[in-house]
């Protein structure tokens, strides 16, 4: 008997450890045309590891405060052996996580892949992605950096154009009524407590999920295999997608080793809070296609202030967003063609304000 | 009659909400920050004679925020609060045009901190400027 056996042997005595693991042996992948798509929510969930790992070692140097905060990041970055590296991977393992959860969720959201009934899934998804924002947002203040300063003055004053409780979210989002180090501490804390803690929950409910509903088929494929069911051609979950997953995964991490090697991230200038913004200051570029929507937005529209209207827009389209498959139809053969215009026009809007913003000056 | 079961959920659904009520309101109210005592800044010195030359500004410390302090081409003195009033990132001047900029969403004012184009909503408030000997004294605009 080998070593392996003997564990699982012990394993089995103990814990039932088959059983434990038999519904993974019994999963399996619709295989067709677009089952790569299937690969990305995988390498999202690959790179929110990295995320956790990188950043743990990060917390063994970095020491949240106004007046620490910059000096402790260069510290990592000079001093700390292999420091520049860990911290350069962590900046673009968020970036690349934030590609891949976006590109998930259009994935998403072309196959049709989040109809009844996985309403919850979806939901539970867009709640992950903004909660990815927010780990991007409260990141990107800890260096304590100018660029990051006033994107937090930008980003929270937003936050304070909410009617009614706009002010008080202000408040406590920046731990008074401006941006100083008392922001930093609770962005600190938001970013390595409160949103790993969210984040894993609802991780956890979104691969439950998944796990219990098994992977959906596009509907216009659904339909022919119903049809036909001699022509359904699936893949075992265990090994044969994990091992091709695992490949995704591998590849990501070169691709990540790369970026991290040959571009490491900046530092940038130590935060001032009495200086004047930077010309051709920009937030980062996941949040560009708002940012530029609100340097669009005149300053009255209306009644109404132009700011306070794009925030109400935002959030409108937010929720419409989040709730988007209770207004599809429960029949795979008539679609709700308003979505998938609705979804085609969400992604150039996105895109093409993202390029917008990046090009203008 | 109340029967006894009834009394006991009542107690105990009393007793639950009143915990929670006990729990959460001080941790409510720990979220909210203390309000910091700002001294009533009125006035500061925001630079000295000869600091800035004829077409230029600087940000100043004006209590906890950032002042805008700005020498117009003809020599004048004009000063205003730097916060942007679109979304409070921190103007500057910009001699080439001649008015305050803001850099994060492209809005401009005018040297009398009126807002002239792009998305700032309001003026930016004025502030008096006087100056004493060497030293340039910026105080907030009083009414009347």
């Amino acid at each position: 008997m080998t070593l392996l056996q003997n564990v699982r042997q012990w394993l089995n005595e103990r814990l039932e450890w088959d059983d434990l693991i038999e519904p993974l042996r019994k999963k399996s992948v619709p295989l067709h045309k677009l089952s790569y798509w299937y690969f990305l929510g995988g390498i999202t969930l690959f790179l929110f590891v990295i995320q956790v790992l990188t950043g743990i070692l990060l917390l063994l140097y970095y020491r949240p405060g106004a007046n620490e905060a910059f000096e402790s990041v260069q510290y990592i970055m000079t001093q700390v052996q292999f420091g520049w590296l860990i911290r350069s991977i962590h900046s673009w393992s968020a970036n690349l996580m934030i590609f891949t959860a976006f590109a998930h969720m259009f994935s998403v959201l072309f196959l049709k892949a989040y109809r009844k009934p996985r309403e919850l899934t979806w939901v539970s998804g867009v709640l992950l992605l903004f909660l990815v924002m927010g780990f991007g947002f409260s990141g990107y203040l800890l260096p304590w950096n100018t660029l990051a300063f006033f994107a937090t003055k930008v980003g929270t004053d937003i936050a304070g154009q909410v009617p009614v409780i706009g002010k008080p979210l202000l408040i406590f989002l920046r731990g008074g009524e401006e941006v100083t180090g008392a922001t930093l501490t609770r962005f600190f804390g938001f970013h390595v407590a409160v949103l790993p803690g969210l984040a894993t929950l609802l991780i956890l409910i979104h691969v439950l999920l998944i796990q219990r509903q098994g992977i959906s088929v596009p509907a216009k494929l659904e339909l022919e295999w119903k049809a036909h069911p001699a022509e359904r051609r699936e893949m075992k979950f265990f090994p044969n997608f994990m091992l091709r997953e695992l490949m995704a995964w591998y590849m990501g991490l070169g691709v990540l080793g790369v970026l991290a090697a040959i571009f490491p991230w900046n530092l940038g200038v130590k935060a001032d809070p009495f200086s004047s913004a930077p010309a051709g200051i920009k937030p980062e570029w996941y949040f560009l296609f708002m940012f530029q929507t609100l340097k669009l937005i005149p300053a009255k529209v209306g009644f109404i202030d132009g700011e306070v209207l794009g925030v109400l827009l935002f959030g409108a389209v937010g929720l419409l967003w989040l709730l988007l498959p209770f207004f599809e139809s429960d029949d795979p053969s008539r679609p709700k063609p308003w979505i998938s215009r609705f979804a085609v026009f969400a992604l150039a809007y996105v895109a093409g304000m993202s390029v917008y913003g990046h090009l203008a000056k | 009659m109340l029967p006894r079961r009834r009394f006991a959920e009542i107690l105990l659904g009393t007793g639950f909400v009143a915990t929670a009520v006990a729990s959460l309101y001080p941790v409510l109210r720990y979220l909210i920050p203390p309000k910091a005592t700002d001294l009533g800044t009125d006035s500061v010195v925001a630079g000295h004679a000869g600091e800035l030359k004829p077409n230029s500004g600087k940000i100043f410390r004006f209590g906890s925020r950032p002042g805008l302090l700005i020498r117009t081409a003809s020599g004048d003195y004009r000063a205003m609060s730097a916060t942007c009033t679109h979304l409070s990132c921190t103007v500057q001047y910009r001699g080439d045009l001649h008015e305050v900029w803001c850099a994060c969403h492209n809005g401009m004012y005018d040297l009398n901190g009126r807002n002239v184009s792009g998305p700032p909503p309001r003026p930016l408030e004025l502030f008096d400027v006087q100056v004493r000997g060497d030293e340039i004294f910026v105080r907030r605009h009083r009414e009347g």
